[in-house]
């Protein structure tokens, strides 16, 4: 039961990261393709936990945590360059 | 004993329930026709689908290991603190490049043109537009 849920939940979010690399490489302009990198960076979150899941530990949620809180970063710093053309200034 | 398939299905559901609203926003990110519509795919559906997985991680590990397990709220909190303000800036990034949209994109705010640049330091001149082909044109129907 809990093992075809996660293989479901896996195929979702694979099938997602693919969508995301698709539109990640014909993304019209730039915001385009920033969206889909902070899109791939929370599908790899989840794509972490669930593997935390299948082999049973929780060593990865430290992973977890700093992807998320560096990716919010980096979505700020390029945001902030493309309104700016700085980023700290 | 009836409390433990309970929180099986539980787990199911939420992981099920999360890999969709993944998917739905990230399909919703490759098919919408012009940015801002674009917007909306990941800054709510991906995130309600990694709050989704993230509670079934919790659930799963509450259960199978002894103790409670809220590091994962954490992550939940973080992403929905951080998700709108992401999409704040990517929308305003949006309206400060210019970028094209549909005549069902409603709205254009002149306010944002010289304000929130500051200063009238623009990091890039807004570029000409190259123009686009008769398909696009039919397929989009440009307002500008």
């Amino acid at each position: 039961m809990l093992d075809t849920a996660l293989w479901i939940s896996l195929a979702l979010i694979v099938a997602a990261l693919a969508m995301n690399v698709v539109r990640l490489a014909r993304g019209p302009d730039i915001p385009d393709r920033l969206l889909a990198l902070d899109t791939m960076y929370v599908n790899c979150i989840a794509l972490i936990v669930l593997l935390g899941l299948w082999l049973n530990t929780k060593v990865y949620f430290e992973a977890a945590i700093l992807i998320a809180m560096l990716g919010f970063v980096s979505t700020m710093a390029i945001c902030r360059y493309l309104l700016r053309g700085d980023i700290i200034e | 004993m009836a409390f433990y398939v309970f929180l099986e299905w539980l787990i199911g559901l939420l992981l099920i329930a999360g890999g969709l609203f993944a998917f739905v926003g990230s399909l919703g990110m490759l098919q919408f026709k012009d940015f801002f519509m674009r917007l909306h795919g990941p800054t709510k559906g991906t995130t309600l689908g990694i709050g989704c997985i993230l509670m079934a991680s919790m659930v799963y590990f509450s259960v199978v290991q002894p103790g409670l397990h809220v590091q994962e709220l954490l992550i939940t909190l973080f992403l929905f603190i951080t998700a709108p303000v992401t999409g704040h800036m990517l929308a305003k990034t949006g309206l400060h490049m210019h970028l094209r949209y549909t005549r069902d994109t409603r709205g254009s705010p002149p306010e944002l043109r010289d304000e929130d640049v500051g200063q009238g330091r623009v990091a890039r001149p807004p570029r000409p537009r190259r123009p686009a082909s008769e398909g696009q044109k039919r397929r989009w129907r440009l307002r500008r």
